[in-house]
């Protein structure tokens, strides 16, 4: 790991204030599950870590107005365990229970998860099945147009995740089919049968170019929820992803049967 | 048996330090003044280096110096070495390519060390490591081991033309080609064994300390063999003199024969500190770990087997291309040869075997033992060509197996081996017993209604441990000898300490030793401290691999544990007024048989130490040490069933059952046992599913890390069911034959015949990945 100076800011402003005055050197860290592996590897040199563990305004779940909002602070433990996420958003909490290992789960955050888009990250693949809103320190960005590809994101510099929100799907599945040797995705799909009763479906570890939604699939189980209606689709395996571990070709395969997974999960 | 002794589950000794943390390994030892080293590694597979530019580096802060390959020349540090000869078969010596532990000119894996450099903390180190600058002229790259040998192939060495370092033979060829001359049936298989990274927890890490004051040099080293590292380094890499050189390994986190050899960086840190006047460290973090660690395995086989109208075999032939890398590493030829070959009869009464053996040098990083050792890479031949040959027939594996069992012993196989004792039958049977053989089609049938391919494999495997008969590995080869050693050291109040040239990585050798000892007098296992790993206080010894602790380490505690019992006899029948011949020892008490006299055992040995009242002319002192060679290798054999549901939809498989039946002869403690069943189960299945080194094209390594390497993990194994028969050994004093490698010698052929059996298709390779396995359903679809 090289030297880097570590500052612990209490509020949003002043991590801002301290990015800033970093001249775009610096990083913000929320559970650093993904930034010191990084840093281990010297392969980011950040010259100050803006630790946001501390800010109480990132931090809470709340259930107001219809919407269950998650702050960019809460651990993937927290969210799990949430009685709060449990009750209007089962599926979400499964989720977070099935993210990494109880270590990582303990100190890796949403916030940091999804301005971090992983393409074999768990959460994005929800909030794009839902129609989830991500909120800044300056604005709220539609999920659908956060994820703009491969650890690529909206954010802009200085930018910080403060929270995601959505309204809770009517049914929801999650299915995950681990890569042998991270056990992040090889294909993970979000299937959410949203309050205006169209389907949403996020899939992340497959595509080529990050998580996506898999619209074909979207409009077939908006006319019948159910994972027959999936039968004559396919997905092409040039929009896959191919490594040591799946071609494109077997990943597209998985995507649609971990979606068939999914939706016979929401459907209990 | 008593609680302590021989046969008691005693809880492992060790563990109350290992559970708390309290272990210290090389990385927790600190001497005043010690500073830390990185090493300067190739990022190419092979490459000219014809310029290295270290002023940037020596200019950075704490930065002490910056060593290369040059200066150690200079210094006359020699290559490192393979210790074991081995011939062609044209009788011409193996082509060993020279391999200094600093890169001179060329570099031949990713990864190889070419400069270290020593400052004052380890990011200082590695900061200065990346500064040093260094120009290449990349050259062409081989990475597979039957490429190497292809017209046309990037050459690696000057001495080995072709990139081949031996071409080897065991067993009648003429003999054999009869056998296939008017066979019933020929089984024709093409196998893979895929290279592995062993992947001890703890990574390797050396502490070179240099002391100008006594011209002496300690080592703290993470080695399997601490004695065979001083003699290795003194004898052949001129690093100090024998005398010179204390070599010390303490507590070790897990080996699986990646830390038998000596490496370039703890030879570097001893010439370093040498060089800079300081105490220098260095420890590999996890990628150098796969990137330099010796690999395992890597085999490229074809086999042939005849048989006659009675199913029984007649004839062995089998062609393997075993992948070196790029340099020999220690006992890198034994490993495809003499740990190979000479397993290939298997538990099966073959009249004639013939292999040939071409061991070829790759653009990857060197290949040596791994848990098991070239019999995991026979047993894997040998039980996948089985169990087609069953399937072939249209016969049950299990009757197929029975036709060609030996059964009578010794049995002198065609290939070197002579198998003292065994029930091979009664291991297959117990297995059968435990899986539940006979109910399996109706869960075939059950897991179909719901959609599962469920499918039955079978190992019968056979290895060889506790080696070796010096004499015998001599005449093969061998550089050094192959006894172990002991001393028995009674303290003046009944006490003892075992110094032991095993070294103990997890095999818990506290415990087990000291319940041989506690068996022999009977005090507790409390009261026998085990001492070893530091070659300053304990006599030579050749240190743990291949499973021969037991059967050979414990053959010399014996043997010395019998001297002390003479003598504690002889001291007690003269404090008794009795003939020695009456005197019994045990339960902590020195008796005369039939009588109720009797002394407590730390009063004789009292009495050895005060010298008040020994017999005329005994030397004072309870102190006995013992060599011991054995006679044979040991043979541990059993039958692992394995049973498997796979997913037809995404490939996965999942292992429902897995039966161990082994035969360790007899055992110390059956818990000890058991785990290291288990752990040797957890990696053999790992070979089989998940693991699997990979190079790419240019000799990058792509699985450097555990996002990429797949390590077997709890829910990747199912409860393991397992039991141990006893056929003792007949060649040492305890009847021991070893366990520490069977579980991963066993288990891979009985996994891919259990899926394969699943998915009706007997084309896969290791490691059977979802793809795979999902690949191989679609094509017989
Ligand atoms: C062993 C292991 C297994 C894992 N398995 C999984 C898995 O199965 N599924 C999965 O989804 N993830 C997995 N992860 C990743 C884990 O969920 C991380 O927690 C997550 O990716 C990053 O969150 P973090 O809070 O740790 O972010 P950090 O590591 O602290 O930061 C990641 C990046 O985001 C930036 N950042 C952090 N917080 C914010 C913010 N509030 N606003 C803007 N930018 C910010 C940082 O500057 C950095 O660039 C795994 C991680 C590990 C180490």
């Amino acid at each position: 790991m090289y030297e880097t100076t570590y500052r612990r800011p209490t509020s949003i402003d002043e991590a801002v204030k301290l990015l800033r005055e970093s001249d775009g050197e610096g990083k913000l860290m929320s559970g650093g599950m993904t930034l010191i592996p990084t840093m281990k590897a010297r392969l980011a040199m950040p010259s100050a870590l803006i630790d946001l563990r501390h800010i109480e305004d990132l931090k809470g779940i709340s259930f107001e107005n219809g919407r269950l909002r998650i702050g960019g602070g809460t651990t993937h433990a927290e969210t799990k365990a949430s009685e709060t996420v449990r009750q209007n958003a089962p599926t979400f909490s499964y989720l977070a229970g099935l993210i990494g290992d109880p270590a990582v789960r303990h100190m890796g955050t949403v916030g940091g998860a999804v301005a971090n888009h992983d393409p074999a990250a768990d959460y994005p693949a929800a909030l794009l099945a839902m129609g989830a809103t991500i909120h800044t320190n300056t604005r709220e960005i539609a999920a659908d147009d956060f994820f703009t590809g491969m650890f690529e994101t909206a954010l802009e510099e200085n930018e910080i995740v403060t929270a995601v929100s959505f309204e809770p799907p009517q049914a929801a599945g999650w299915e995950k089919f681990r890569n042998p040797a991270s056990r992040y995705a090889m294909a993970g799909v979000f299937v959410a049968k949203r309050a205006d009763g169209t389907v949403g479906v996020g899939v992340t570890g497959a595509g080529n170019n990050g998580v996506f939604r898999w619209t074909a699939a979207e409009e077939a189980l908006s006319s019948s929820f159910d994972a027959s209606a999936l039968d004559g689709l396919s997905i092409s395996p040039d929009d896959m992803m191919g490594d040591m571990h799946g071609s494109a070709g077997y990943r597209a395969n998985l995507v649609k049967v971990v979606t068939k997974r999914a939706v016979n999960a929401a459907k209990g | 048996m008593g609680v302590e002794g021989i046969g008691a589950k005693v809880l492992r000794k060790e563990d109350r330090r290992f559970i708390t943390g309290m272990g210290r390994y090389t990385d927790d030892m600190s001497v005043p003044g010690m500073k830390y080293a990185a090493f300067v590694r190739s990022p190419h597979a092979h490459a000219k280096i014809t310029s290295i530019d270290a002023s940037a580096a020596r200019d950075m802060p704490g930065v002490i110096d910056f060593l290369d390959g040059q200066q150690l020349k200079a210094d006359g540090i020699g290559n490192i070495i393979c210790g074991w000869q081995v011939n062609s078969k044209d009788g011409s010596p193996m082509k060993m390519g020279a391999y200094p532990a600093l890169a001179d000119g060329v570099v031949r894996y990713v990864g190889q060390p070419i400069g270290i450099v020593v400052a004052d903390t380890r990011n200082q180190a590695r900061d200065a490591a990346d500064a040093v600058m260094i120009e290449y002229e990349e050259l062409p790259v081989v990475v597979k081991g039957p490429d190497a040998l292809k017209d046309g192939a990037p050459q690696l060495h000057p001495e080995a033309e072709n990139n081949l370092c031996f071409d080897w033979e065991i067993g009648d060829e003429g003999a054999t080609a009869k056998a296939f001359e008017n066979p019933a049936k020929v089984i024709r298989l093409d196998i893979l064994n895929n290279r592995l990274s062993p992947n001890p927890i703890e990574p390797r890490a050396a502490l070179g300390h240099y002391n100008p004051a006594e011209d002496h040099y300690t080592c703290y080293t993470t080695s399997q063999n601490p004695h065979v590292a001083r003699l290795v380094m003194s004898a052949f890499y001129n690093v100090a003199p024998e005398h010179k050189l204390r070599v010390i390994a303490p507590d070790v986190g897990g080996g699986f024969g990646a830390k038998i050899y000596i490496y370039p960086e703890e030879i570097v840190c001893l010439w370093a500190s040498r060089r800079t006047l300081v105490p220098v460290k260095w420890t590999s973090d996890r990628t150098e770990a796969f990137l330099t660690d010796a690999h395992g395995r890597d085999h490229v086989s074809k086999v042939e087997m005849a048989l006659d109208e009675n199913h029984r075999i007649t004839g062995l032939r089998v062609e393997t291309i075993a992948n070196l890398g790029a340099y020999m590493s220690l006992f890198s030829s034994a490993t495809p040869t003499y740990l190979y070959a000479t397993l290939l009869s298997g538990q099966y009464n073959i009249p004639a075997i013939y292999a040939n053996v071409k061991a070829v040098y790759t653009n990857t990083a060197p290949v040596d033992a791994y848990r098991g050792a070239g019999r995991p890479e026979a047993t894997y031949l040998i039980e996948r060509t089985m169990e087609t040959a069953a399937r072939e027939l249209g016969i049950s594996p299990a009757e197929f197996r029975r036709i060609n069992f030996i059964r009578s012993f010794p049995h002198q196989t065609p290939v070197i081996m002579n198998y003292d004792t065994g029930d091979f039958e009664a291991c297959m049977e117990a297995g059968m017993r435990m899986a539940d053989v006979a109910g399996f089609e109706e869960r075939r049938t059950e897991a179909k209604s719901r959609g599962k391919l469920r499918g039955l494999g079978m190992s019968c495997y056979i290895e060889a441990c506790g080696i070796a008969p010096s004499k015998a590995v001599g005449s093969l080869g061998a550089g050094v000898g192959l006894w172990e050693s002991a001393e028995i050291r009674v303290n003046p109040v009944g006490t003892i300490e075992v110094l032991t040239g095993s070294h103990s990585h997890g095999q818990g050798h506290e415990t087990t030793f000291a319940q041989v000892v506690s068996q022999r007098f009977g005090v507790p296992v409390e009261n026998v401290q085990i001492v070893h790993g530091d070659t300053d206080k304990v006599q030579f010894g050749m240190g743990t691999y291949g499973s021969r602790s037991g059967a050979v380490g414990c053959s010399a505690i014996v043997k010395a544990l019998d001297k002390v019992e003479a003598k504690a006899k002889k001291i007690g029948a003269h404090l008794l007024e009795a003939d020695e011949g009456d005197i019994v020892i045990e339960n902590g008490e020195v008796k005369v048989a039939g009588t109720d006299k009797k002394l407590a055992w730390h009063e004789v040995c009292l009495g050895a130490y005060t010298g008040h009242n020994l017999p005329d002319g005994m030397e004072p002192g309870l102190k006995e040490g013992a060599f011991y060679d054995p006679q044979n290798f040991t043979f541990p054999a059993g039958c692992y069933i394995c049973e498997v549901e796979v997913d037809p939809d995404t490939g996965v498989t999942k292992i429902v059952q897995f039966i161990a039946a082994d035969d360790f002869g007899n055992v110390i403690n059956p818990m000890i046992v058991e785990g290291q069943v288990h752990g040797g189960l957890a990696q053999g299945i790992g070979q089989a599913l998940l693991e699997g080194v990979n190079y790419d094209e240019s000799g990058q390594l792509v699985t450097a890390s555990y996002m990429d390497y797949a390590m077997p993990r709890a829910w990747d194994l199912p409860m393991f069911k397992v039991e141990t028969l006893v056929t003792p050994c007949t060649t040492n004093p305890l009847g021991l034959k070893g366990c520490g490698e069977a579980g991963a010698i066993g288990a891979p052929p009985a996994v891919i015949n259990a899926i394969t059996d699943a998915i009706g298709n007997n084309d896969l390779t290791m490691p059977a990945t979802p793809e795979k396995v999902w690949n191989a359903i679609n094509a017989v679809a």
